[in-house]
Formats: C-alpha cells, structure tokens, sequence
C-alpha cells in the first residue's frame, strides 16, 4: 500500500450529455466516511468511479495508490457492495461466496473458511445452501455484504447497504462498520437515511446535482457556515431569562427564544466558543444553574437542509 | 518476463469461470434452442436408422454419405453451429449485461483479458461438446450401414479419416463462429441484428468476388470438408480454388485468436452501466 488515501483528482463523470459528476476533488482517509445527497446526486458514480465499474471522462482516481483500471491489483484491497439486486443465476449464498473467492484465486479450503466467515458475520449461515433467487430482499442485501468482506480488504465500498435491512439488522450492521472502521480499514458508505450517517459517520461528503458542496468532519463543515447559518445551540437551565438578557449584550448574538416550559433557550449565534465562554462565566458566577447544553443543529440533517435544501430520507 | 508472470493465478482463475460459465451454459434454459440444433441431425438420422431397420428406406452408400455432406454443410454449419455460437457466445457478455451480474466479475481481482478468455473457453467446452458431439453422434450413426451396403468393416472405408474431418469441422466452427459472436456481444446492443448480418454475409458467400469471398468462417469452413458435394448437388458454384488445409486451419485459428484479442481490447474500456442497456 504506497498510499493510506482515496484518491479523486478533478474527477468528472458524463453519461453522453447527462452530467455524473463534476470537478471532484478528494482524499479519503481511513474510517467510515459517508456520501450523503438526494437521489441523482453523483454518490453511487462516485463509488462506481472509485471501483473501476465506470472511468472518469476527466482526472484520476487511486485507490490507495491503485488505478481502478487495474482490477487485478484493486480488488484484493477492496470489496463493493453495490445497488445491483441481481446475481449470477442459481448459485446459493454459498456459492455465491465460494465462487467469488475462487475467482480471487484462493484454493478451495481458503475460500470456504473465508465464506463461513463472512456468512457467519452477517448470520447468514442458516441461509447459506438456499438459492439466492428465494432470499428476501434484506438476505439478499446481507449476501452482497458478506461478499463485500469475505476476503477481507482494507477498503469497503458500500452503496445504501442498510436498504431493506429490518431494524435489528441495522443495528448489527452499522456496529460492523464500526468494527471494520475501528480496526484501520476505509469504508465509505453512501445514504441518503439522514439520521444513520450521523450515528456512524466519521466524516462525510455531500453531493449535490453531481458536485461536491462540502467534505470533512460534520463540526467542521457546520463551523464554516456560521456566517450564513448561525450555530443553534440549546440550553436548558434553572435562569433562562437571566441568561437572554446577557446574551442580549452580546454582539455575536442573532435571537434567543424561550422554551414552552420557560426552563430553556435555543440561542442562535454567529460565534458559539464566546457563547459557551458566557455560559461557563454565568455558571460561575452563580447566576444560573445548567442542566444541558448541546447544539441543535450541527448535526448532518442540518448542514444538509443548509446546503441542499430538503430534510433527506426517511428510514 | 513470462516466468514472472502469475501464471498459476491465472489458471486458478480461468478455472473458476469455467466452472460457473459451464454449469450456466449447459443449464440454463437459454441452452435449449442449443440442444436442439445440435441433436438435430442426430435425431433425423436416428429416424433414417429406424426406418432402414423397418424396410421402408434403403441404403444407397455413397448416396447417404453425399446426403451427409449435405446436411454438414447446409444445415450444420450454416444454421445449427451458427446459430448455437450466437446463443451461446453472444450471451457470453450480452447475456449478462441484460441480467444485470456483470459486475460480479468486474468486482474479482480478474483481468478482464483472462474474463474473456475464460468464457470464451467456456463457451468452446460447451459448443465443442454439444456440435462436435453432434456431428460424431449422427456420422456414426449412419457410416455403419454405408460400411454395411458396402460389405466393408468401418474401419476399411474412409468413415473414420471422415468421422474425425467433420468433428475437426465442428471444433473449428465452433471456435470461428464463437470468436464473431463473442466480440459482436461485446460491441453490439441488440444480437439480433448483428446475427443477422453475419447470416447475410457468410449466405451469399458464394456470390462474393473472390477476395471477399475469403473474409468469411464458412468459406474455410466448406474448404476442410472431406466429402466434395457434386455439382449437381452443390447449390453455389464455388469459383475460387478452396484453400489446402494447411492454410485455412491456421487461417481459422489466427482469426479466432484475433477477434478474442479484439474482445480483450474492448472489454477493457467497458463499463457496468444496466441501466442504459
């Protein structure tokens, strides 16, 4: 590996006149990085450039140093699990499996130890000798993954891989991610479930009508748009007035508002470090007594309603 | 440099997409029409057989063995291998595009040139053995009561020289026919259309100048064969001299081998795009 980054260098993607996506430029480190957008907004492109399964019409892309046009060197280092419901027909997810490792090159007792496995990561062992054509549709997705990681790459490339998935599932496969994440692996997810990518995001890239519109850690994408959106942050204290009326004299203050309950504050500001500075001078001073303060909206339902418009998916 | 080459890999891989591409070529139902175009002869001659045993036809030797001639190169060549390789070669890639699992090979750490050779083996394993398999069956289904009439043992006449230059027929047919196919899978959306190109083509090969009468399988094809049809059975007049063995067998090997280094070259620049197919 010469290089620890995903790599996409001025990176366009036509389809004849209709645009994929534009001018891209990144680099992806380690950990659970999500492409957020609505649908038609260049995230399954992306990762289809990122694999070799389109090449860019424009720029370079590397995959830990590798050109996805060399299948040969990419693939041992990353596993895709795509959109595309259909499979080879008649295998089962055992088969399946079995068939892809060998396709890897790996002798028949390598290749079955890799596929239980990864059958048994995702719980598809039960289901492992049925034929995929009689799978329901979260099994179907829970196949796609295991062979995504049956033989164990450092980069996952995931396309909406909680579609389908029952709640339970959910929870199993996003705690997955984690481990992989946690053990130094990429793994790039793409939704458009809003309140998922907050939960697992290390960092996230928003795309919108084929361009990137922002990159990074949600806190600091949220930071670079104060000026235009003031942070929201709520605060919830024994004082509340006492509290609006010194946030009134300061000037990074935008509005204050009084929860229905008079026991808090959504405080709108251009300049959350001096509010929070406020806050702990209040506190010791003995002018109020706090009991939560968070931020409401640096979170990506915000930024994305920011920069996109819209509210994202819904489970 | 070739030592260095990963050669074991690449068997290791090429065997894999014989195992799944065989199973699917022999299995599927798309292999019917298959089936049938190959057994074709085999099956009519099993009913020439059942009525020489009934009385109701007889054997004429040579008649049968021209007879023979006949359906090799009318039906066998032109129709039953030619349509089977467009079933099975062009569905090789064309196929898999339209069931949308392409990308389960693209997504293997396969080359896609060794893809292609993979699965045009494959397809040379199936058409091998179900139109070389065919062709045998149905000879030898018929030699022995030619070898009969003539009250010759089988192997005094030429039945095996013969039996070995229709099977050896067969394989190159398969193998020319499924190289065309293959690539056309590779560059043409619709199969039909290009089969049907193709069809037109090596059809009026007969009435080609003959410079373009040598860009065609067919016109080595009918060259190889060891039963000359007599004039009066010959439908077109061939009026270029049929090339020695020597030249079309390497001819047919060197065109096969070209059009699967084409295929290599285009399936490099292709991408998994279903949804515009």
């Amino acid at each position: 590996m010469s290089e620890p980054l995903i790599r996409l260098e001025d990176v366009s993607k036509f389809y004849g006149d209709v645009l994929g996506v534009n001018r891209v430029q990144l680099a992806i480190p380690a950990g659970i990085t999500t492409l957020v957008g609505p649908n038609g907004s260049g995230k399954t492109t992306l990762m289809n450039l990122m694999t070799g399964l389109v090449q860019p019409t424009r720029g370079r892309v590397s995959v830990l140093g590798i050109p996805p046009a060399e299948p040969e060197r990419l693939f041992p280092l990353v596993g895709y699990c795509t959109q595309f419901d259909s499979f080879p027909r008649g295998l089962t997810g055992w088969q399946f499996l079995c068939m892809y490792l060998r396709l890897h090159g790996k002798p028949r007792g390598e290749a079955e130890q890799l596929a239980g496995q990864a059958l048994e990561r995702l719980n598809m062992t039960e289901a492992a000798r049925r034929r995929i054509a009689a799978y329901s549709k979260g099994m179907r997705q829970r196949i796609k993954l295991a062979q995504a990681i049956c033989h164990q790459p450092p980069v996952l490339v995931l396309d909406e891989p909680l579609n389908g998935l029952d709640p339970m599932a959910r929870a199993e496969t996003i705690a997955l991610f984690r481990e992989l994440a946690a053990g130094g692996r990429h793994v790039i997810i793409s939704s458009h479930i809003l309140h998922e990518v907050d939960k697992i995001s290390d960092q996230v890239v928003m795309l919108s009508n084929g361009y990137v519109v922002a990159e990074g850690r949600i806190q600091a994408v949220r930071g670079e748009m104060h000026q235009e959106h003031p942070l929201q942050i709520l605060v919830r204290c024994n004082r509340p007035e006492a509290l609006a009326a010194r946030i009134f004299e300061q000037d990074h203050a935008v509005e204050v508002k009084m929860h229905h309950d008079r026991a808090g504050l959504l405080v709108t500001t251009r300049d959350a470090d001096r509010f929070y500075q406020l806050v702990n001078e209040l506190v010791l001073e003995g002018v109020i007594d706090v009991e939560s303060v968070a931020p409401a909206d640096e979170d990506v339902h915000s930024v994305y309603r920011y920069l996109i418009g819209g509210e994202g998916g819904a489970v | 440099m070739i030592q260095s080459l990963p050669w074991r890999l690449w068997r290791a891989q090429i065997a894999a997409i014989l195992r799944l591409e065989i199973k699917k070529n022999f299995w599927a139902r798309r292999a019917i029409p298959v089936y049938l175009l190959a057994a074709a002869p085999a099956v009519l001659y099993g009913i020439h057989l059942l009525a020489l045993w009934q009385g109701l036809s007889r054997c004429s030797g040579r008649g049968d063995a021209m007879v023979y001639a006949g359906m090799f190169q009318f039906y066998y060549l032109r129709l039953g291998i030619f349509f089977g390789c467009v079933f099975v070669f062009m569905n090789l890639f064309r196929g898999e595009v339209l069931e949308k699992s392409l990308h389960y090979y693209f997504l293997a750490p396969v080359r896609r040139e060794l893809l292609v050779v993979g699965k045009y083996l494959s397809g040379l394993v199936t058409g091998v053995a179900l139109f070389g398999g065919g062709a045998a069956l149905s000879f030898l289904i018929l030699v022995p009561h030619i070898a009969a009439f003539r009250n010759q043992s089988l192997f005094a006449t030429e039945a095996p020289a013969h039996l070995l230059a229709y099977t050896g027929v067969a394989v190159l047919a398969v193998a020319g026919y499924g190289a065309v196919f293959l690539f056309m899978g590779l560059i043409f959306r619709n199969p039909i259309i290009a089969a049907v190109v193709v069809l037109i083509w090596e059809s009026i090969n007969a009435f080609l100048p003959p410079l373009l009468k040598k860009i065609s399988v067919i016109f080595y094809l009918d060259a190889l064969c060891p039963v000359e049809i007599t004039q009066r059975g010959r439908i077109f007049a061939l009026t270029v001299d049929p090339p020695p063995a020597g030249v079309a067998i390497p001819g047919l090997l060197l065109l096969s081998l070209a059009l699967v280094a084409l295929s290599s070259l285009r399936i490099r620049r292709m991408e998994i795009s279903y949804g515009t197919e």
